[in-house]
C-alpha cells in the first residue's frame, strides 16, 4: 500500500488501533469494554502479521529482508526498515507479548482505560519500530520515543511510589541516551549517513570506535540493565501495573542487547574487544550480586527484577564472548527470558489481583487453594532457575559455554549463577506456594480463573517447547551470528594486518 | 521397543498429573503403575537381548535437541549393557514402589500427585541412562533433581520437608556447577558433547597441558574432577552429602526408589558411563578411590548411632555408595556397577521394609519407641533379615558377592590412595554389619518399648495417622499390595549375586559388557584378584561376624552397655550423632554468609552507594542548587538592578576588549 511494505504495516497496525481507541467518546462501562476489546484485536492482528513475516523470513540468509526505504523530501532522513535473523525474533516476540499485556489488564486497570490502552499500543508500535529501524536516527527515535509511554505508564497506573520510580526509571535512560545521541551525531559526522547498513560496513578509526562504543554502552548498559546502573529496574518494576513489568522485563530489556548486537559489536569490532573484560567483570557482578540481593528480598516483583538483572548479565557475557554458542544463546536467553518473567509477573499479578500485596510474607500454603496456580509458578520458577527441559536452561547452556570457551574464568564465575538461581527461586517458591495454609487474608482465594489460564497456558506450553525444542529460534538467528562473527574477526584480523605492517 | 521403556512413564506421569483430579485416585495409581510395570518387563527383554544375545548396541535418534555452531545436541537413546542394566534396576524397583506406594500411601489425599511426581522420577532417570550425550545426561539429572525436590517436599505442610527438598535441590545443583565446567571442558577439548566423539577423541588427550582458571593442568584430570564433581552431588558423597539425611523427610517408598536404588547411584554410573575419559586420568581417578572410601567410612561412623530408622538406612546407603566410587577408583567399573545391582534390590527392600515398619508402628520411626515386633509382624522382619544378610554380605547373598568383590580391588590395586581405601572399606564392613544389626535387634527383639508409650504421642504426618486411631496400638501387618514387592526384592537380594555374578564380574564378563565398559590395556585389576591372598578374600566375612558379635553383644545381652559408653566418650557420641557437624559448618560458612551478603549488597551497595550516589544524589543536588538560586530571589528592586548593571558592563567589558583586538 502506497509502497509500504509488511514492516510499516506492523509498526502502523497498533496506531490504527490506538486512534481508533482515541475516537471512543463517554466514558462508561461499554466504552471501556469497546477500547479492551479494541486493543486486543488491534495486538492480535498485528501478532499474525508478525508471523506472516516471519514465514517470509528466510533463515538461511544472513542480509537484512522485507527492507523498504523512503525519504522525507530534501530532509537528509531516511524512514528504512528492514529484519534480519536478529531482529526476527525480537519482533515476534514483541507483537506475541502485546496481547497477553492487554489481557492482563482486563480487569485490573479500572481508570483511564482508554489512555491505558492508547499507551500500550503505542508502545507496541515504537517497540517494533526499535527492531526493525535500518537508520540510526530512526532507531534513535523508536528508542528514545518508547520511554514516554512507559514513564506514563508507570508513573499514572503505578503503585505508591510511582512518581519517585517513574523519574528515576527516565533520569536514567535518558542520561544513557543523550550520549548516545552525541555519537550518532559524531557517526553521522564521519560517515556521512546515518543508513545502518552502510554504518555496518564502515570501519570507524579506532582512538574513535572506543568514544563511539562508550556512549552506545552508556546507553544500552542502563537498558539491559547491567550492574551497576541496575537500581532502576527493581523500583520500576515495583511500582509499574502488572503488564508494563511484562513488557518492561520482556521487550525494553532486550532493546539494550539489541542495540550491542546491532551497533557496537559489528561496528566498533575493535573497541569491543578492548572493553570485552569491562563487560565480562560488570556481568559477573551482575550475575553473583544480585543473585544474593534476590536471595533476601521481602517483595515478590523486586525479586523478579533482581533475577532478571541476573539473567541480563548471562546475556552481555554471551554476547561478548564473541561465538557463535554465545551469541546465539544470548539472543536466545533474551526471547526465553521475555516469555519467563513476563510469565513470572503476570503470575504476581494474579495473586496481587485477589490479595493486594506483594509481601512474601503475606503468602503461605496456596497450593492448597490454588493447585493450578502452583503448577504453572512451579514450570515458571523452575525456567528461571535454568532446569533442562525448559527455555531458560538453553539460553544459560549456551551463553556459559561459549563464554567458557572465551575465558575459563568467567565461564567460572557465571556459574556460580546456577547454584544461586535454584536457591532464591525455589526459596521464593517455598514461602508462597508451600507452608501451612492459615492466614486469614488468605482464606477463600480462588485458583485461577478461565481468563487466566488462557493468559498462562500459551506461555508455560512455549517455555516447554522451547526448552526441549529451541531450534525455531536458534535456526533463525544462526545465519545472522555467523555472519557477524565472521566479519567481527575479519575486522579485528585486518587492524592486526595493520598494525604489523605499521612496524 | 527402547522409546516405549522410555516414555511410558512420562505418559503415565501426563495423566496422573494432569487429569489426576478428574479421573480420581485409584485410576491414577493404575495408570502409572501399569505402564510401568510393562517398561520394566521391556526392560528385561532389552537386558537379555542386549546383555546375553547378539543385539548390536544402537542408538536410536529421537530429535534435535540444539545446534548452535560446532555444538550439536541431539535427543537419542543409547543402547548398550551399561544401559540396560541400569534400565533393569530402575524400571525394577519403581514398578515395585508404585505398588508398595498403593497400600503405604492409601490413606494420603494427594495420590495422583504422588504417583505423577514417582514417574516424572522414573522418566527423568531412564533419559539419565539412556543419554547419549552429556548435555541430555544433564537433562535427566536434573530431571531427577526436580522429581527428588518434588518428592521430599511432598508434604508440604512440614518446614522441615519443605527445608530438606531446597537442601537436596540446591546441594546437588553445587555438585552440578562441577559438572556444567566439566561439560564445556569437554566441548572445549573436543568441540563436541556426544559420547562416541568425545570417546575417541580421550586417549589423544591424555597427557596434554590446559592452562585453565590461571594454572596449568592436566587436561583429562581436570576434566574428570569437573564432571566428577557433579556426581558427588548427585550420589552424597564426602562434602557433599548433607543433603541425603534430610531427604528421609519425603515419604518412605521415595526414600526406596529415590535415595537409595536408583538417583543416588547416578553418579556412580556416570563415573561408570565416562569410563573412556576417566582411565585417561589416573590422578583423578585417585581422588575418586579416596573420596569414595572416606564416605564409606565417615558415613558408617555416623550410622552407628542413628536413632531414626530411615537415617540409619540412609547413612548406609551413603557409606555403600562410597563403596561403589572404591570401585570405579581403582578401576573395577563393572565391579562398582554390580554392586551398584545388586545394591539397588536390598537397599530398597530396606527401605521398603522400613516403611512396613513404620506403618505397622503408625507412622513412628524412632527405634527407641520400638522393640519386640518380630512376634507381631513376622513376615515384615524376615523380610528385613534377608535384606540385612544381603547388605552385610552373608556368604551367597548378593552383598556377597558384589561388596567383597570391591574390598579385595582395594586390595590389590596400585593405584595411589587404594591402600587408605582398602583399609577404610575393610573396618566400615564392620560397621556396616553392626549398624544393620543394631537396626534388626533395636527393632524387632528386646522389650516392647512402644506398648508404654501414649498411642497419640507420636509425631504424626499432617494428617496421616488419623486413619489409624481405630486399632491405635497393636503393631499390624501391612497388607498384600505392600508385601509382595518386598519379596520380589528379598528374591534379588538374596539370589542376584549367584545369578549375575558371571555375567557381570565372571569369566562372562566380557561377552556381557561387550566394550560398555572402558579399561585402558595397562588395567589388570580383574586379573589381579584372581590372586588374591586367602585372608583377605575372607576378611570381609570376619568384618561382618565381628559387627554381628557386637551388636547382639550391645543390643539383646548386654542392653546398658551403649550408654554406658556413649556416656564415657560424650564428645565423640555427639560428635557422631550430630554427623560430624557438618551441617552446622555449611550453615556458618556458606548459607548465613550468602544471606549476610545479599542484604549487605541490597541495603548497602544498591541503597547507599549506587542509589546515593546516583540517582538520589543528583535529584538532592538538584534541589539544592535550585535552593541557592532561589536565595538569590530576595525581591528588592535594588538588588536586580545591581545585579542587571553589573551583568551590562561585564558583557559591555567583553565586547570593547574583543573590539581592541
Amino acid at each position: 500500500m502506497f509502497g509500504f511494505g509488511l514492516l510499516t504495516g506492523l509498526i502502523v497496525l497498533p496506531l490504527v488501533g490506538a486512534a481508533f481507541i482515541l475516537c471512543l467518546r463517554g466514558d462508561d462501562e461499554a466504552t471501556k469494554n469497546n477500547a479492551r476489546w479494541a486493543a486486543l484485536l488491534a495486538t492480535l492482528v498485528t501478532f499474525a502479521l508478525a508471523l506472516w513475516a516471519w514465514r517470509l523470513f528466510d533463515p538461511a540468509s544472513a542480509a537484512f529482508q522485507l527492507v523498504e526505504e523512503k525519504r522525507w523530501a530534501g530532509s537528509g532522513l531516511v524512514y528504512k526498515l528492514g529484519i534480519d535473523g536478529i531482529s526476527m525474533p525480537f519482533v515476534v516476540l514483541t507483537a506475541f507479548l502485546m496481547p497477553f499485556c492487554i489481557l492482563a489488564s482486563w480487569e485490573s486497570i479500572t481508570t483511564r482505560v482508554k489512555e491505558y490502552m492508547i499507551a500500550f499500543l503505542v508502545l507496541e508500535t515504537l517497540m517494533i519500530g526499535v527492531f526493525c529501524a535500518l537508520d540510526l536516527v530512526l532507531f534513535y527515535l523508536f528508542f528514545e520515543g518508547g520511554l514516554i509511554p512507559m514513564f506514563l505508564i508507570i508513573g499514572v497506573w503505578g503503585g505508591k511510589r510511582r512518581v519517585y520510580a517513574s523519574f528515576k526509571f527516565f533520569l536514567y535512560t535518558l542520561v544513557g541516551s543523550l550520549l548516545m545521541l552525541l555519537a550518532i551525531m559524531a557517526m553521522y559526522g564521519a560517515a556521512g549517513t546515518t543508513d545502518i547498513t552502510v554504518l555496518l560496513k564502515t570501519a570507524f578509526p579506532s582512538s574513535m570506535q572506543k568514544w563511539l562504543w562508550l556512549a552506545f554502552f552508556a546507553s544500552f548498559a542502563v537498558k539491559m540493565p547491567m550492574w551497576p546502573v541496575h537500581t532502576w529496574l527493581p523500583d520500576a518494576h515495583v511500582e509499574a501495573p502488572t503488564a508494563g513489568s511484562v513488557i518492561l522485563a520482556g521487550i525494553l530489556l532486550k532493546m539494550g542487547g539489541y542495540g550491542f548486537i546491532r551497533f557496537s559489536l559489528p561496528m566498533f569490532p575493535e573497541a569491543s574487544q578492548y572493553f570485552a573484560p569491562l563487560v565480562y567483570t560488570l556481568s559477573i557482578i551482575a550475575i553473583v550480586y544480585t543473585s544474593l540481593v534476590a536471595l533476601v528480598q521481602e517483595d515478590m516483583k523486586k525479586l523478579i527484577a533482581y533475577s532478571s538483572v541476573a539473567h541480563m548479565g548471562f546475556v552481555t557475557m554471551g554476547l561478548f564472548a564473541m561465538n557463535q554458542q554465545g551469541v546465539q544463546g544470548a539472543v536466545f536467553q533474551m526471547v526465553s527470558h521475555g516469555l519467563v518473567s513476563g510469565a513470572l509477573f503476570l503470575c504476581v499479578g494474579v495473586v496481587y489481583d485477589r490479595i493486594h500485596t506483594r509481601e512474601i510474607d503475606a503468602y503461605g500454603g496456596l497450593v492448597k487453594n490454588m493447585p493450578l496456580y502452583a503448577v504453572a509458578l512451579m514450570v515458571f520458577t523452575m525456567a528461571n532457575a535454568g532446569l533442562p527441559g525448559t527455555s531458560g536452561f538453553v539460553g544459560e547452556f549456551l551463553t556459559l559455554i561459549g563464554a567458557f570457551s572465551a575465558n575459563s574464568w568467567v565461564g567460572f564465575f557465571a556459574t556460580t549463577g546456577v547454584i544461586l538461581s535454584a536457591a532464591y527461586a525455589l526459596y521464593l517458591y517455598r514461602r508462597i506456594i508451600f507452608g501451612v495454609f492459615d492466614k486469614p487474608a488468605l482464606a477463600g482465594i480462588a485458583d485461577l480463573s478461565a481468563r487466566e489460564i488462557a493468559l498462562l497456558a500459551p506461555l508455560l506450553a512455549l517455555t516447554i517447547y522451547y526448552g526441549v525444542h529451541p531450534q525455531p529460534i536458534l535456526d533463525a538467528c544462526a545465519a545472522s551470528v555467523a555472519g557477524l562473527i565472521r566479519d567481527y574477526d575479519a575486522a579485528l584480523a585486518a587492524v592486526k594486518v595493520a598494525a604489523a605492517a605499521a612496524h | 521397543m527402547y522409546s516405549f521403556i522410555v516414555f511410558l512413564p512420562l505418559i503415565g506421569f501426563l495423566v496422573a498429573g494432569l487429569l489426576g483430579r478428574r479421573i480420581g485416585d485409584r485410576p491414577s495409581e493404575a495408570v502409572t503403575t501399569g505402564l510401568l510395570f510393562v517398561s520394566a518387563i521391556l526392560s528385561w527383554i532389552a537386558f537379555v537381548q542386549v546383555g546375553f544375545g547378539q543385539t548390536p548396541v544402537n542408538t536410536p535418534v529421537l530429535g534435535t535437541w540444539m545446534n548452535s555452531g560446532a555444538l550439536r545436541v541431539e535427543w537419542a537413546l543409547r543402547i548398550d549393557t551399561l544401559t540396560v542394566v541400569m534400565l533393569v534396576v530402575v524400571t525394577t524397583v519403581s514398578s515395585l514402589v508404585h505398588l508398595y506406594s498403593i497400600g503405604y500411601m492409601a490413606e494420603d489425599p494427594h495420590r495422583p500427585r504422588f504417583f505423577a511426581y514417582l514417574s516424572l522420577f522414573t522418566f527423568a532417570m531412564l533419559m539419565l541412562v539412556t543419554a547419549d550425550n552429556l548435555v541430555q545426561m544433564f537433562f535427566g539429572w536434573e530431571g531427577v533433581g526436580l522429581a527428588s525436590y518434588l518428592l521430599i517436599g511432598f508434604w508440604y505442610e512440614k518446614p522441615s520437608a519443605n527445608a530438606a527438598a531446597i537442601k537436596a535441590f540446591v546441594v546437588n545443583r553445587v555438585g552440578d556447577f562441577g559438572f556444567a565446567l566439566g561439560i564445556f571442558l569437554v566441548f572445549f577439548l573436543t568441540g563436541s558433547v556426544a559420547l562416541d566423539t568425545i570417546f575417541a577423541a580421550a586417549p589423544g588427550l591424555a597427557g596434554k597441558t590446559i592452562h585453565l582458571f590461571g594454572v596449568d593442568w592436566d587436561a583429562m584430570t581436570i576434566t574428570c574432577l569437573l564432571l566428577f564433581m557433579g556426581a558427588m552431588g548427585k550420589s552424597a558423597q564426602f562434602l557433599l552429602h548433607t543433603w541425603l539425611p534430610d531427604a528421609m523427610e519425603g515419604p518412605t517408598p521415595v526414600s526406596a526408589l529415590i535415595h537409595a536404588a536408583t538417583m543416588v547411584t547416578a553418579g556412580v554410573f556416570m563415573v561408570a558411563r565416562l569410563s573412556p575419559l576417566f582411565e585417561q586420568a589416573p590422578a583423578a581417578l585417585s581422588v575418586v578411590t579416596i573420596f569414595g572410601a572416606t564416605t564409606a567410612f565417615f558415613a558408617a561412623t555416623v550410622g552407628l548411632v542413628q536413632n531414626d530408622i530411615k537415617r540409619v538406612i540412609a547413612y548406609s546407603t551413603c557409606s555403600q555408595l562410597g563403596y561403589m566410587f572404591v570401585a570405579m577408583g581403582v578401576g573395577g567399573y563393572s565391579l562398582g556397577i554390580f554392586h551398584l545391582f545388586t545394591h539397588a534390590f536390598f537397599k530398597a527392600l530396606l527401605f521398603l521394609g522400613a516403611g512396613s515398619v513404620i506403618h505397622a508402628m503408625h507412622h513412628e520411626q524412632d527405634m527407641r519407641k520400638m522393640g519386640g515386633l518380630h512376634k507381631h509382624i513376622p513376615a515384615t522382619f524376615w523380610l528385613m533379615t534377608a535384606g540385612t544378610f544381603a547388605l552385610t554380605g552373608l556368604p551367597l547373598t548378593s552383598g556377597f558377592f558384589s561388596k567383597d568383590a570391591i574390598i579385595e580391588a582395594a586390595f590389590v590395586s596400585q593405584r595411589p590412595g587404594a591402600l587408605y581405601a582398602f583399609f577404610m572399606v575393610a573396618i566400615a564392613a564392620g560397621l556396616t554389619s553392626f549398624y544393620s544389626w543394631r537396626l534388626v535387634f533395636m527393632t524387632f527383639f528386646g522389650p516392647e518399648r512402644w506398648a508404654a508409650e501414649d498411642a497419640h504421642g507420636h509425631d504424626a504426618h499432617a494428617g496421616d495417622a488419623s486413619g489409624h486411631d481405630d486399632h491405635a496400638l497393636e503393631p499390624h501387618e501391612s497388607p498384600a499390595v505392600m508385601l509382595v514387592p518386598l519379596y520380589v526384592l528379598a528374591a534379588g537380594a538374596l539370589f542376584a549375586g549367584l545369578v549375575f555374578r558371571n555375567a557381570f564380574i565372571g569369566d562372562g564378563a566380557e561377552a556381557f559388557w561387550k566394550k560398555a565398559l572402558f579399561q585402558r590395556a595397562d588395567n589388570h585389576l580383574l586379573h589381579d584378584m584372581h590372586n588374591v591372598p586367602e585372608f583377605i578374600a575372607h576378611l570381609a566375612t570376619w568384618m561382618m561376624l565381628a559387627g554381628f558379635a557386637a551388636a547382639a553383644w550391645f543390643y539383646i545381652f548386654s542392653p546398658l552397655t551403649p550408654r554406658r559408653l556413649a556416656e564415657r566418650n560424650p564428645q565423640l557420641y555427639q560428635f557422631l550423632l550430630n554427623k560430624w557437624y557438618f551441617d552446622e559448618l555449611y550453615d556458618l560458612i556458606f548459607v548465613r554468609p550468602a544471606f549476610w551478603l545479599g542484604r549487605l549488597f541490597w541495603k548497602g551497595g544498591d541503597g547507599r552507594v549506587i542509589d546515593g550516589i546516583g540517582p538520589d544524589g543528583i535529584a538532592a543536588r538538584v534541589i539544592e542548587t535550585a535552593g541557592r538560586a532561589a536565595k538569590l530571589q530576595t525581591g528588592y528592586l535594588y538588588h536586580y538592578a545591581f545585579a542587571m548593571l553589573m551583568g551590562v558592563a561585564a558583557m559591555m567589558t567583553w565586547y570593547l576588549l574583543g573590539g581592541v583586538r
